[in-house]
């Protein structure tokens, strides 16, 4: 068990991310991607008479039971399979975030801002909320996330999927450098 | 022309799921999100670190399932290796289009943000950081905008 509970190795993970797209492409004849699930939350729940969301979410559903299993997973992963030890963070990183103010280290999430009284400062609701919306908007305007395109349509040769993987990243690098330092000074 | 762009996570399954046959693909996510939570690349700093260039985790797990993902669909594709339903499996034609690079920069903006991508965000909310359902919101409310402006916005 002891292996488990301590940060699993990259080489580990990212074979086993890898995996799931033939595993998904055999099981039922489905390609890995995630961001999709927006979607058809949006077509379940929001009345809308937009002709983007009237299609049959039912047969799409197999999604919505795939992401209830990344939220049930992620339950196991910090309970059962919790790491007993405090959160590592490059050193050059963590200072560069306490420059900005950042103040909590010890756990995956800044919970200073990632928590529902961060929620309430400006920098947590940009971070929180303006971010989770343009993950929603930019995913389905792009056609797909980092699942979607960056492994799924890039194992699969598509010239669309690896333009938008370097536009994710040049957009998190933008972000991350100029954008960043002017929301922590808010 | 309604499903050009969304390909991704299309189920091409001729034959009908049931909620039971259904049930496999929780079993699916359960497997991934566990992968996602003890690789700590649900995290923020993660993300961070990633865009900073401090450290090589995040390349080496995105750079390895890369890998791995193409050469499994290599295989399949080379030896027409059938689904268990005893189907081809159906690969997707995505043709670029403008909204790979004008979403991608936004959906990149959304990520360096939130440090978290749609799968970490449902993963998240699981591993003790409730506060992700309103990024969960955010995000539905996100596509769901797109969803009405997509006629207006160039593609």
């Amino acid at each position: 068990m002891d292996f488990l509970q301590h940060p699993w190795h990259w080489s580990i993970a990212g074979t086993l991310i890898g995996l799931t797209v033939p595993l998904l492409y055999l099981i039922g004849n489905k390609p890995f991607g995630i961001s999709s699930s927006f979607r058809h939350i949006c077509a379940a729940c929001i009345p809308s008479k937009a002709a983007f969301f009237d299609y049959d979410w039912k047969r799409e559903s197999w999604n919505l039971y795939f992401v209830f299993g990344i939220f049930l997973g992620g339950i196991i992963a910090s309970t059962v399979l919790a790491n007993p030890e405090p959160f590592k963070i490059a050193a050059s990183t963590h200072d560069q975030l306490s420059k900005l103010g950042v103040t909590q280290f010890s756990q995956i999430e800044p919970t200073d801002i990632f928590s529902f009284s961060g929620l309430l400062t400006i920098k947590g609701f940009i971070l929180i909320v303006v971010g989770g919306f343009l993950v929603g908007f930019g995913t389905r305007y792009a056609g797909g996330c980092t699942s979607g395109h960056s492994i799924t349509g890039i194992s699969n040769f598509q010239v669309s999927s690896i333009v938008a993987t370097v536009c994710f990243m040049a957009g998190g690098f933008f972000v991350t450098w100029f954008i960043l330092p002017l929301i922590f000074k808010l | 022309m309604e499903n050009i762009i969304i390909e991704e996570g299309k189920n091409n399954q001729t034959a009908g799921e049931t909620f039971v046959s259904n049930l496999k693909y929780i079993l699916v996510g359960v497997f991934f999100g566990i992968v996602f939570v003890k690789s700590e690349v649900v995290s923020w700093f993660r993300i961070q670190e990633m865009f900073r260039l401090d450290s090589f985790h995040m390349y080496g797990v995105i750079g390895t399932a890369v890998v791995v993902a193409t050469i499994s669909t290599v295989i399949i594709k080379f030896f027409k290796i059938k689904t268990l339903q005893g189907e081809d499996v159906v690969f997707s034609k995505s043709r670029f289009q403008k909204g790979n690079v004008i979403g991608g920069l936004l959906f990149g903006f959304g990520w360096a943000l939130t440090g978290a991508c749609p799968g970490p965000i449902y993963g998240l909310i699981g591993s003790g950081f409730p506060v992700f359902i309103v990024a969960l919101a955010s995000a539905v409310l996100g596509t769901f905008a797109y969803g009405v402006l997509k006629d207006k916005i160039p593609h």
